[in-house]
């Protein structure tokens, strides 16, 4: 299994640097919230491998780091065909001017060390107009086939300090994997890097999965599968791939698992007699409690990040809305008052809004609104925009988009929560249904 | 309810049996413009086929709704008759929805479309403990265009025999 180790400052030049991260008026500040920005340009040249061994991973690295904060939309890559010096030294100093003369407002360097399985990366940011370091220069290490991992912490660092916010880069996507026509499509569960490396599958396609969310840790997932014939609640260990079944299988349908923030309640969906309510379970002890006792439909549940209430949709007011009730149940608020439809609600991981999808006059939408329900945005529009996904720091969304017509199918794609940076997230079928991780340790 | 509608309802289902295919999408417009004349074969009336075909295994219904139009309580009416007659065989209604929807809340629709067939055909005298309801939501579509056409005939409960003796 992929492990990191240790993440370690960098001895006397980590110190030197803290003054430069403390410096609040520098350049090098990307406010996400303001509108239009122009991406900050930067370079990141190949890190310098320091054994034999790590050349194969000082080059690989390099890219995955521009990847992770260019697909981000707010950072430009200065390509290494302008870079006018090379680093060859980690330790070396670095030439400002040769930066500046190529406008790379930030610069990232690195090295890279093998020792048996063990890869050690140290990097360090460069304010270059400022001449500065960017913050304390850090040191990873892990195996080896965890390159990519300590890529993206390297890149979550530099987007933390640029931004002022979190990262999101070491983090995974569980998610449906598609094959075969609409009528006869197979899906089996996948989980992936957030950037689309390293498939792997849970599952086979013999029975229709639905829905997977991590837990908590991102240990474990929820999800629903038929194949006991009837939709039932499943919970698998990510690591060890083991699975069990939370729900009975006595002919009523559960769906729509979600963890609790403390990794042992759920709340999910119970269809008796066509009346679908939700119901929350121990799942240590399987003890369940209803919430809602309603003739009407409630589903697709999302906790509060601090576990005290859940946001659902429901059809009582006669059409898909939005409701808030608490973790425990009893009176639930309606938050959404716009036109059309509203369903799939998910709580942000920062608590401050919640992201939705959208059906109005044929048009699906992916939107966010905060927990009351004002100040409601549609990010996207298409014929079929379904199931937002939170990225851990709560900037990002992910989400299901199927194409129309016979030949259609579903891919995954991401937008900031600015509406702005819209793109397909690279899977090798057709995907659905995806739900985020939290950061990785 | 009417007993008149009922029995227009009886007769177009029965009018339709003569036809070959998509009696069902018919039926779901009320069973207008029903060829009748020719021969349908000579189907045991106590074989599935003929409850597929004959009889009709599936009721259609509106977007977003689970009500049961007269033309579908029609086959319902017929499939219940069925099911009394053959007394061998229980049956799982599957509820469907057409891709128009989220994915969670059309799993709901679709049950609550499998759950009314249900009903009714305890209405009519089939015991309970004979049918199961499951719902696909939209996962599972019989038709792959992005139309009313297609979604018409997606949003259904079809009645599937199972563990027939003679059958």
């Amino acid at each position: 299994m992929r492990k990191i180790l240790a993440a370690l400052l960098i001895g006397a030049a980590a110190a030197a640097g803290a003054g430069a991260a403390m410096a609040q008026d520098g350049p090098l500040r990307i406010e996400i919230d303001q509108g239009v920005i122009e991406p900050l340009p930067y370079a990141v040249p190949d890190f310098v491998p320091e054994t034999p061994a790590a050349s194969e991973y000082a080059a690989q690295i390099a890219r995955v780091i521009a990847a992770d904060l260019s697909g981000t939309g707010l950072f430009r890559e200065v390509p290494a065909s302008a870079h006018i010096s090379k680093v060859t030294g980690f330790d070396s100093p670095v030439k400002y001017a040769d930066w500046k003369a190529v406008n790379a407002q930030a610069l990232i360097t690195g090295a890279v060390s093998v020792n048996g399985n063990q890869l050690t990366v140290r990097f360090r940011g460069h304010d270059v107009f400022a001449e500065k370091e960017l913050g304390t220069g850090l040191q990873f290490t892990g195996t080896t086939d965890g390159w990519r991992r300590m890529a993206h912490k390297v890149a979550d660092a530099i987007y933390s300090r640029i931004t002022g916010e979190s990262g999101y880069f070491d983090s995974r996507v569980v998610y449906v994997s598609e094959s075969g026509p609409k009528n006869d499509r197979r899906k089996r569960l996948a989980v992936m890097d957030y950037d689309g490396a390293n498939v792997q599958y849970l599952t086979n396609s013999a029975s229709i999965v639905l829905a997977p969310r991590f837990s908590p840790t991102g240990d474990r997932v929820l999800y629903t599968s038929y194949e006991s014939g009837f939709p039932q609640i499943h919970v698998l260990d990510v690591g060890q791939v083991q699975r069990k079944v939370l729900s009975s299988g006595d002919g009523t349908m559960s769906f729509a698992p979600r963890f609790a923030p403390d990794g042992r309640t759920i709340v999910y969906s119970q269809t008796q007699g066509g009346n679908t309510d939700l119901f929350s379970m121990d799942i240590n002890t399987g003890a369940k409690t209803r919430l809602t006792s309603a003739p009407s439909i409630e589903t697709a549940p999302s906790f509060s990040p601090d576990g005290s209430q859940i946001v659902f949709e429901s059809d009582r007011s006669g059409s898909q809305q939005l409701y808030v009730m608490p973790a425990g149940g009893g009176e639930a608020r309606r938050i959404s008052f716009g036109q059309g439809r509203y369903g799939t609600p998910v709580w942000s991981p920062r608590g401050d809004m919640i992201a939705f999808t959208k059906q109005n006059k044929g048009r699906f939408h992916i939107g966010v609104m905060r927990t009351d329900g004002s100040e409601e945005r549609l990010l996207t529009a298409s014929f079929l925009d379904e199931g937002p996904t939170w990225a851990p720091n709560g900037r990002v969304i992910m989400f299901t988009r199927e194409s129309q017509g016979s030949a259609g199918r579903a891919l995954l794609y991401s937008v900031d929560i600015t509406g702005r940076n819209l793109k397909p997230v690279k899977t090798p079928d057709g995907a659905s249904d995806p739900a985020w991780s939290p950061l990785q340790n | 309810m009417s007993g008149l509608k009922l029995a227009v309802a009886a007769v177009a289902v029965l009018g339709l049996a003569a036809c070959s295919n998509n009696r069902w999408d018919d039926t779901a417009n009320g069973g207008a413009g029903a060829g009748a004349g020719l021969g349908a074969g000579a189907l045991d009336p106590a074989s599935p086929a003929y409850f597929q075909q004959t009889i009709g295994d599936r009721v259609l219904f509106a977007v977003d709704q689970s009500t049961l139009s007269p033309a579908a309580q029609g086959i319902l009416q017929g499939q219940a008759r069925w099911l009394t007659q053959n007394a061998d065989y229980v049956v799982t209604i599957e509820g469907h929805a057409d891709e128009q929807g989220t994915r969670e809340y059309n799993l709901a629709l679709g049950a609550r479309r499998a759950n009314a067939a249900r009903e009714y055909l305890i209405s009519q005298g089939v015991a309970g403990h004979r049918m199961k309801v499951v719902s696909y939501g939209k996962e599972r579509p019989l038709e792959i265009c992005s139309e009313e056409a297609c979604y018409a005939k997606n949003r259904r409960a079809v009645t599937v025999l199972a563990g027939g003796l003679t059958g």
